[in-house]
């Protein structure tokens, strides 16, 4: 049945986006007026890209993503999800969301925690049993599966929680700065990995980043945003090949498209503060 | 044996600063034995000594102080005599192979833990109902919140005679039941005020996480804000039976009751038996201790079994 499903997505990818942005707006009211997080969104994202949002803090890269999950509500213009509104396609369990923090339960082990979606959403114990094996694999902690969260380092832990958001076979894959909190060298692995991740499942990804290098490396297209009010200055595809070893970073193709986010940030940047 | 020694010491620096205190406060007491037994003390008449400092009265009768460590009635008895009439009014009659006398400490003891435990649950179930009611509804979180901080203001002892007179009105008979009202009265704030924290302790992103997987209210309940109060439920369960315990006691004190630890610390002061006060407040500080003791291992137990300890 599920494969039926995703194959007829996959013929339908190639003409329709699976996110649809255009002339989105979301303004704030709070004590001190209206901010505008989002002002005039245009953005389509076709099937099994790689999208980095990228832009300085308050520039609404996370409101944009928060909105794709339904998390937030959008004032103006529209945003379709794999042609559904984004409340609809949350209901067809339509994305996984990482967020900053891993964020797992400190009473479940590692296998509970990818448990906890399926358990939601009333898979049978043998499938949810199938399906952690299967993501514990893809991010390589099939032997972490019965500790507990505090006894895996902070990148297996955000794995763990990459795991969890994979678990219930969603096509989207929404990430908030999912490494933002680690240091450099566990990083550039988990980069790595996530790489190959999507190489493997296909999936497409949303990705937001403060960092330059990470958006370049990872992405086939770049969203440059600005903030005051947050809207999207720069959308760059990427010339890079899908295969990516580390050391692409030191090719004059990546310092160029790394040239140009810097341009897009230091354009929209006012540096009036 | 590392949390045992800390909690020794300062045993041992409280029982020394008990044997010290028992000699001022037991001089005077001392002076009007040994005067009736015909020895000298100074100064020699009842009255002067009244106004004479507990000081001076040490200073110039040094030869009696020791005689303070064993009186009949003192001021304050020492540990000793404590130990010897809690060991008595317990240990004995259960040697004697009647546990359940009247004189025995075990019987009012039990009376007090029936009480206790009654309005432990009572208390227990009354807080974690309004500490669900308040994480779910700004309504009753506005309304019933200042109350209940409110409630605990109002003295208990104030309160106790009118539980009970109020409790006999409507055809409750016995002590029991109000005893468990007002022993609920002060255990159920903790443990709201604890599973409120508790409750609300998951944060923004693990709430958005449980809504990007559309999970229903009693999901994100029972999957995410139950367990995470745990530890502050059993924190505040330690306190709760604490307090449970003293509205017990205090429910047993100024309401004529005859059974349960503060019946006897009450009758004991009427009959003027210091020991059977003291020994009745060793007792219900032991059963305290007890209690807490076991919540505390429950707490163990529970958390370790979910994995939240090393």
């Amino acid at each position: 049945m599920q494969d039926h499903a995703q194959a007829a997505v996959i013929d339908h990818g190639t003409s329709t986006p699976v996110i649809s942005a255009k002339s989105l707006d979301l303004t704030f009211q709070t004590n001190d007026g209206p901010v505008h997080a989002l002002s005039g969104i245009d953005l389509d994202i076709g099937k099994g890209e790689f999208v980095s949002f990228i832009g300085p803090s308050g520039c609404g890269k996370t409101t944009f993503l928060r909105c794709v999950a339904a998390l937030e509500t959008p004032t103006g213009g529209s945003l379709t999800v794999n042609g559904m509104s984004p409340d609809e396609s949350r209901k067809a369990r339509a994305y996984g969301y990482v967020f900053q923090a891993a964020g797992l339960y400190p009473w479940r082990t590692i296998e509970k925690n990818i448990a906890l979606p399926l358990e939601i959403m009333g898979y049978s114990k043998a499938e949810q049993a199938e399906r952690i094996v299967r993501v514990l694999d893809l991010v390589e902690l099939s032997n972490f599966g019965k500790k507990y969260p505090w006894q895996l380092s902070g990148g297996m832990q955000q794995r763990a929680s990459i795991a969890r958001a994979l678990a219930f076979d969603a096509d989207i894959l929404l990430m908030d700065e999912p490494f933002g909190a680690l240091d450099e060298i566990v990083r550039d692995h988990l980069n790595e990995q996530l790489l190959a991740l999507w190489a493997r499942t296909d999936k497409t990804i949303g990705f937001v980043t403060h960092s330059i290098p990470e958006a370049v490396y990872l992405s086939t297209k770049i969203v440059v945003m600005s903030p005051r009010p947050g809207r999207i200055t720069d959308i760059i595809d990427s010339p890079l090949p899908k295969e990516r070893p580390l050391d692409i970073r030191d090719t004059p193709e990546f310092l160029a498209v790394a040239h140009r986010v810097r341009e897009g940030l230091r354009a929209g940047h006012a540096y009036d503060d | 044996m590392r949390t045992l020694f800390p909690i020794l010491s300062v045993l041992a620096v409280l029982i020394a600063i008990w044997y010290a205190a028992v000699a001022p406060m037991n001089i005077r007491g001392a002076l009007d034995v040994a005067e009736r037994a015909g020895a000298e003390v100074v100064p020699p008449d009842a009255r002067a000594r009244f106004d004479t400092s507990v000081w001076v009265l040490m200073a110039n009768n040094p030869e009696h102080i020791a005689a303070g460590y064993s009186l009949d009635r003192p001021r304050l008895p020492t540990p000793q005599q404590v130990g010897q009439e809690l060991w008595k009014t317990t240990g004995e009659m259960a040697l004697k192979g009647r546990p359940m006398s009247k004189r025995s400490l075990i019987y009012h003891g039990w009376i007090t833990l029936q009480s206790t435990l009654w309005g432990f649950v009572l208390g227990t179930a009354l807080g974690m109902a309004g500490a669900i009611a308040i994480v779910y509804s700004r309504v009753v979180d506005m309304s019933l919140m200042p109350w209940a901080i409110i409630s605990q203001t109002v003295p208990i002892v104030a309160l106790a005679p009118m539980i009970i007179v109020l409790s006999s009105q409507v055809g409750i008979e016995g002590r029991g039941v109000p005893k468990a009202i007002i022993s609920a009265y002060l255990c159920y704030f903790p443990v709201l005020v604890g599973m409120v924290k508790g409750l609300r302790s998951p944060g923004t992103a693990q709430l958005d996480l449980l809504k990007t997987y559309s999970a229903s209210g009693l999901q994100a309940f029972l999957k995410l804000r139950l367990p995470a109060s745990m530890p502050y439920l059993f924190t505040s369960l330690k306190i709760g039976i604490a307090a449970a315990l003293v509205g017990t006691i205090v429910g047993e004190l100024p309401t004529g009751a005859i059974s349960g630890l503060g019946a006897r610390i009450l009758i004991g002061d009427q009959f003027g038996t210091p020991l059977a006060i003291w020994a009745a407040l060793a007792a219900a500080a032991i059963l305290a201790g007890l209690l807490v003791t076991l919540l505390d291992l429950l707490q163990r137990i529970t958390l370790r079994r979910m994995g939240m300890q090393a």
